[in-house]
């Protein structure tokens, strides 16, 4: 969707330059109107369309391309539900939830399938059933049971040329992110990266982006009955959302952040259709091969599902300031997070990152103890219920974000934080009398 | 015969000084510096290290981007590279992922012969991870992404690798060709030096999409699956407390009767 300028509309006034964050706008001499020149887009322009509210007088608009295949014969909402070592990935079950909310938005009848690919892992069907699938697609080889790229994209392609799901979706993980671009481009379908967001109803986009972003919604119609699905995500290190859309071509296919997308409530004994599909696939077909799988000795942390998070930043100072962040975490019964640069200073492993580039959380408590709030870091982070942000510094940008702030010392306050936790009833009590 | 290494690169804002501008909610990137993006500087730096080990090793790194991405041709050139690439035209302007990698599958055609294609996990500004994977298959050659430990046999054939997972790491065997994807892990980058002698005017060339004989219309804006919708900044978090206090104790213990008082403890 391109920028179009309306030349009769334009004034030439120029008021639409500052908007846009690729300089892309430039003058052309018009002579229809009276400054005698009119906007126009330049090679610079990236298709942000954050121009598209900037001019007062109606002069900007969407160039629409139609699409040329038709879209009516897709049907359904797909989620690759990952497995390892025959057992579902949580995102894989965060996703049924979500599959199952977007299939509900397109329609009545249309259905949320876990689509499932392995060896040995019929029992797997069931928990699907259980957190919402209505159908499961059970692709089972031995040469299915761990993950090659290769064979995992080819009995994909293959079922989806056979069924025709509308949409797809996939765990943003190491897996997900191998697999899908491969399964997109042999389709020749769209696929957009590590959603944080998915709407269908342009209604339900506009209740997003009014309690949550700076977008101005008044181009859009709530009432727009198209059901494309609008994939939101973060971009430039999370400074900016970009609203993705795949109008022409079929099937739409995500993939999604782990920790973002809500599980429904589990259900036990619940059923649903079984297909199984069978693959064609030949041990030629993987020019690839697996040696070993090295689960790494170190800790899983599993940030996702921490109530609590107690995160370290650079302003430990040193490493051995994880020690304190690690007996403030056990006092509060969390676990320990951090920023890059901590990560990058080789303080700790990088499975205890949070933000852009490492995991994203939305625990009930974010502690951030000498964090700056650096972008990235934010991004992954301030979706959190309550945010306390512990620094010396009172300008650092993570005091925009904390619902909580401390300015002080963290080796002075955190041990003061740990030695009160347990009075902080009485202590509340004796503010309420 | 030469061992021909192809590296996809990408010249990238630093995201890490891009600021928003609070009034009009737009991003500032006047002075933001651009930067080989961080993952493929690590690509090539292994592409370079397999030069260092071995004799006849060429290194040819594509770039696509607008005319001033030279300068990032240079840098690679002047890390140890033997010869740049940047396709540039305005037909390929607004690609998306999968028009990018038929761009790029062009001008690895044109190119010829390689034995290893080596990019970068994924680029700073967009993060998608999507392009080496579509690159890939548009080669039909397979690929090993996330790789964080790369050794190649005497017979320039057998690679094995380590390709991280969340939770451990894969060993994978694999053969050129193929392509494989970069993380930091994987190397430290060296720095440019300026004793390898290049000549920007002959080591660097610009072909445009009539060059590269790809179809236009598998590339640029109209040919993209996928099409910005809207973009925007997230809204600021309203601003919270600054818990008071003379003491730490203090401190300590009024924050803590705020959280009681938000029923999160």
């Amino acid at each position: 969707m391109a920028i179009n300028i309306i030349k009769e509309k334009c004034i030439g006034c120029g008021q639409c330059f500052p908007v846009c964050p690729a300089d892309a706008f430039e003058f052309e001499a018009y002579d229809g109107n009276k400054l005698g020149k009119v906007a126009k887009i330049n090679a610079k322009c990236t298709f942000c369309n954050q121009c598209l509210t900037a001019c007062k007088f109606g002069a900007i608009e969407e160039k629409k391309i139609e699409s040329a295949v038709d879209l009516s014969d897709y049907k359904d909402v797909w989620v690759f539900a990952e497995q390892r070592d025959g057992k579902l990935m949580n995102v894989a079950l965060e996703l049924i939830g979500e599959g199952y909310r977007l299939a509900k938005e397109i329609s009545e009848d249309t259905k949320v399938c876990a689509v499932l690919v392995g060896d040995g892992i019929d029992h797997l069907a069931q928990e699907c059933y259980e957190y919402g699938a209505e159908r499961v697609i059970m692709i089972q080889d031995p040469l299915l049971k761990n993950f090659t790229t290769d064979a995992y994209t080819k009995v994909i392609v293959d079922a989806v040329e056979e069924y025709k799901p509308e949409l797809v979706i996939y765990g943003a993980t190491h897996i997900g992110r191998d697999l899908a671009p491969r399964v997109a481009a042999r389709l020749n379908t769209g696929l957009t990266a590590d959603c944080t967001r998915l709407d269908i109803k342009v209604s339900s986009y506009i209740d997003y982006a009014k309690n949550n972003t700076t977008l101005d919604t008044s181009t859009l119609d709530p009432n727009d009955p198209s059901t494309g699905i609008k994939q939101t995500r973060p971009a430039f290190g999370g400074n900016l959302m970009a609203t993705i859309v795949c109008p022409r071509t079929r099937p739409q296919m995500s993939t999604v952040r782990p920790g973002v997308m809500q599980k429904r409530d589990r259900v036990e004994g619940a059923k649903g259709e079984l297909v199984e599909y069978k693959p064609n696939i030949a041990e030629s077909d993987i020019r690839t091969k697996i040696v070993e799988i090295v689960k790494s000795a170190k800790e899983m942390v599993s940030l996702t599902d921490a109530d609590i998070i107690c995160s370290g930043g650079r302003g430990l100072g040193d490493p051995s300031g994880f020690e304190l962040i690690k007996e403030f975490a056990d006092k509060v019964g969390g676990v320990v997070g951090s920023s890059r640069a901590a990560v990058d200073a080789g303080w700790i492993d990088h499975s205890h990152q949070v933000g852009q580039t490492g995991t994203t959380v939305k625990p009930k408590i974010y502690f951030a103890c000498g964090i700056s709030g650096a972008i990235q870091h934010l991004a992954g982070m301030q979706t959190s219920d309550i945010i306390v942000a512990i620094n010396k510094d009172s300008d650092a940008p993570i005091f925009e974000v904390a619902d909580f702030g401390i300015v002080g010392d963290l080796y002075k306050v955190i041990p003061e934080i740990i030695a009160e936790w347990d009075n902080a009833e009485a202590l509340y009590d004796a503010t309420t009398k | 015969m030469a061992f021909k290494i192809i590296v996809c690169a990408k010249q990238v804002p630093d995201t890490n000084e891009i600021r928003i501008n609070p009034e009009t909610g737009t991003l500032i990137r006047d002075g933001v510096p651009s930067i080989l993006n961080h993952d493929d500087a690590n690509a090539l730096e292994e592409a370079l290290k397999i030069k260092d080990k071995f004799d006849d090793v060429h290194i040819t790194v594509i770039t696509m981007g607008p005319p001033q991405a030279k300068d990032l041709l240079i840098e690679c050139l002047a890390m140890g590279a033997d010869e740049g690439i940047l396709v540039s035209d305005r037909a390929v302007g607004g690609s998306d992922t999968w028009a990018t990698s038929n761009v790029l599958a062009a001008a690895v055609h044109k190119v010829g012969d390689y034995d290893l294609l080596f990019a970068g996990r994924q680029a700073i500004d967009g993060d998608t991870a999507q392009v080496g994977p579509q690159l890939a298959e548009k080669m039909d050659v397979p690929q090993v992404t996330y790789v964080q430990k790369f050794e190649i046999a005497d017979n320039m054939k057998d690679i094995r690798v380590e390709r991280a997972l969340e939770d451990g790491y894969e060993v994978i065997d694999i053969q050129t060709p193929c392509m494989l994807t970069a993380i930091k892990e994987l190397n430290t980058p060296r720095y440019m030096y300026m004793k390898g002698i290049f000549n920007p005017d002959k080591d660097i060339k610009v072909w445009n999409a009539k060059d590269i004989e790809v179809d236009l219309t598998t590339v640029g804006l109209e040919a993209s699956p996928t099409n910005v919708f809207r973009s925007f900044t997230p809204k600021p978090k309203g601003k919270g407390v600054v818990v008071e206090g003379d003491t730490d104790k203090d401190l300590a213990k009024n924050l803590l009767i705020g959280l009681k008082g938000k029923h999160v403890i």
